[in-house]
């Protein structure tokens, strides 16, 4: 996957690394002219700092960086991760009730045997199709059409996977009109209902309630640099800081990384990206998703119909911090 | 005039101001209260007669908890349930102060322990589990405490088979506890599931403002939706669309005849008449005698069932 890290457009917070790849080209390119030994011994030892400073740098990482990491501009989108888990996957279009939102994708799929129905949020790669798919953001007719495919997975006994990947449900004027917030609050009821195994995957952002409308779930997954938060650090650091270039001070007040919503005991599994994240690598972080969303369905699907409602309604229920005076 | 003059005048005015002041203290406030929309000033001691709602232009004043069960419920009747549940800081959360520190602000300016008070009490003799936001604490938002009283108000009710009545009032998710916010949205709904499965009856009122996760949850999945008159319900708030969209909104964007205009709210209901619809949306419904019913139709199933086991035999 040489060729892919190369072309990787580099994150603010990896310039030193650039910065190292740059010398070592150059040396590499003297050293196809002069044939000098001493050389060779100085490019073994630049790779080897290379590999050290990779390490450190990606295991270090802030929040902020993370953000940056799950917004990266070549990081996988849903579409990517549908062909990779079935080639063969087939798309299912509209809510049935006049719109078929391109944000909202839906599809049966085969992955090694196991027969899901998956739905997730879609980001543009081109600034055409980002427009086409209003970046990743969707309109309450997404949120029924997804709901549409809840309700067929519920009649036909699938397992539904979601992918999340949206910086919010869609602030406009006619997402208003047509009522977001009732689009999303349905979807939040009706999922909590379903009898089936229902797994959600943030696979970049987690935007808020625009997030949740397809993300409640038996279990919550969240690749390794992914964020999932209440409400963007942007919008956060403008309320309460009252500024906009305190976002990483939001950040890291949010508590938005995998890792520390883990923690919080909301998110079941971490899954682990290739180093320097998802996009240097396709393949690889579709086929260590696609492992682990095969293994959770295996295990909800010994749970009765009943009972997978339950666990689900259980798992929300006990989430939340307070104290009960006596 | 020269410039000493203008000088000393000023001193003067300011002297004059400062005389003047007294008309804007608290006291004076308290006794006067303008109206927001059409500024008459009124005396604030009728105000509370006429619930809150300008005589003149019947605007209707953002009004806290305490003052909704004095006008909603049967005298004596409301009896709060989970008033010992208190926030705690999950995150550790510090903005320009620490959550702990904007929590016992919030308490101390609203004289409340939380942004929700829940409770059961009777309206026009018919018993009902009700919350009541109040803005006025920490701007009404959700946090794992409003989250947890909701979700424990419709367990109440459903075991107890009571139609719910929550009235919204609030910006949105608590961002100070993050995630855990979020959540509350899904705990709430799938409190709500049971219940609306159960065949319960749940009236969502939607009250001046009601915005983000508390509307994109429990607010708009009401059998019955209410909204009071020019209450501002949405999702997002004005100011994100605008910027989003780039184009300016009408000026009754999100008011409850919007709306209502738009097919998101049952009725727009002014506050004198609020008690007299809701005894009879709960009596249409038959949610008063519930509890005969369901002990009727389960006895009915149990009959049921001991035939069918009867004549299989």
């Amino acid at each position: 996957m040489a060729t892919q890290e190369k072309k990787s457009l580099p994150l603010e917070f990896e310039q030193p690394l650039v910065l190292l790849a740059q010398q070592i080209e150059a040396l590499e390119k003297q050293l196809q002219e002069t044939h000098n030994p001493e050389l060779d011994e100085d490019l073994k030892r630049l790779h080897e700092q290379y590999g050290n400073l990779k390490r450190s740098l990606y295991s270090n990482l802030r929040p902020i960086d993370h953000l940056a990491l799950a917004r990266h501009p070549q990081r996988p989108y849903t579409r990517d991760y549908f062909e990779r888990f079935d080639p063969n996957w087939l798309e299912l279009h509209g809510d049935r009730k006049g719109a078929d939102d391109p944000a909202m994708v839906c599809g049966l799929l085969n992955i090694n045997g196991v027969k899901i129905l998956a739905i997730g949020t879609q980001k543009g790669r081109s600034l055409r199709d980002k427009q086409h798919c209003n970046f990743g953001m969707p309109q309450p007719e997404g949120y029924r059409k997804a709901l549409r495919f809840f309700q067929h997975a519920e009649k036909f006994a699938l397992p539904v996977v979601t992918l999340i990947d949206t910086p919010g449900a869609y602030p406009g004027m006619a997402a208003e009109e047509h009522n977001q917030a009732e689009a999303i609050a349905v979807n939040l009821r009706e999922l909590s209902g379903l009898t089936v195994p229902v797994i959600a995957i943030v696979t970049g952002e987690g935007g808020s309630g625009g997030a949740l409308g397809i993300g409640v779930a038996n279990r919550i997954l969240m690749l390794e640099h992914s964020v999932y938060s209440v409400i963007s650090p942007e919008g956060c650091a403008s309320i309460l800081w009252r500024s906009a270039d305190k976002v990483a001070e939001a950040c890291n007040a949010m508590k938005m990384t995998a890792k520390e919503i883990q923690a919080l005991g909301i998110v079941d599994e971490v899954v682990e990206e290739p180093l320097g994240g998802a996009h240097h690598d396709y393949d690889l972080v579709a086929k260590n998703l696609g492992k682990a969303l095969v293994k959770h369905i295996k295990e909800l699907s010994k749970l009765s119909r009943a009972d997978l409602r339950k666990d689900r309604q259980n798992k929300f229920r006990k989430i939340g911090a307070f104290v009960e005076a006596k | 005039m020269d410039l000493k003059e203008w000088f000393a005048n000023r001193q003067k005015r300011q002297e004059y101001a400062q005389v003047k002041q007294p008309l804007t203290t608290e006291e004076y406030c308290a006794l006067w209260t303008q109206c927001f929309q059409c500024r008459e000033l009124l005396y604030t001691r009728d105000l509370r007669v006429s619930l809150y709602v300008c005589p003149k232009c019947q605007y209707h004043f953002r009004i806290g908890a305490e003052e909704r069960i004095e006008q909603l419920a049967d005298p004596d009747t409301f009896v709060e349930i989970d008033a010992n549940l208190i926030s705690s800081d999950p995150l550790g959360f510090v903005d320009s102060e620490p959550y702990p520190v904007r929590q016992k602000e919030a308490s101390k300016k609203s004289g409340l322990k939380e942004a929700i008070i829940t409770g059961t009490m009777k309206i026009n003799d018919l018993p009902v589990a009700i919350g009541f936001m109040d803005f006025g604490h920490f701007g009404g938002s959700m946090g794992s405490v409003v989250g947890e009283k909701v979700t424990r108000l419709i367990e109440h009710a459903q075991s107890k088979s009571l139609p719910v009545i929550i009235i919204s009032s609030s910006g949105g998710a608590r961002m100070q506890e993050g995630i855990l916010s979020l959540m509350q949205l899904a705990k709430t709904s799938s409190a709500l599931k049971s219940f609306h499965d159960a065949g319960l009856l749940y009236i969502s009122i939607l009250s001046e403002p009601t915005f983000g996760g508390v509307t994109a949850s429990f607010a708009m999945l009401g059998d019955i939706i209410i909204a009071e008159p020019g209450a501002r319900v949405g999702f997002a708030g004005r100011r994100v669309i605008e910027q989003t969209i780039r184009q300016k909104l009408p000026a009754d964007f999100q008011t409850a005849e919007y709306l209502l205009k738009h097919g998101q709210v049952d009725m727009v209901i002014e506050r004198a008449k609020m008690r007299d619809i809701l005894a009879k949306l709960i009596v249409f419904h038959g949610a008063h005698d519930k509890r005969e019913n369901h002990s009727s139709i389960q006895h009915e199933k149990s009959k049921n069932k001991s035939e069918s086991t009867l004549s299989s035999r």
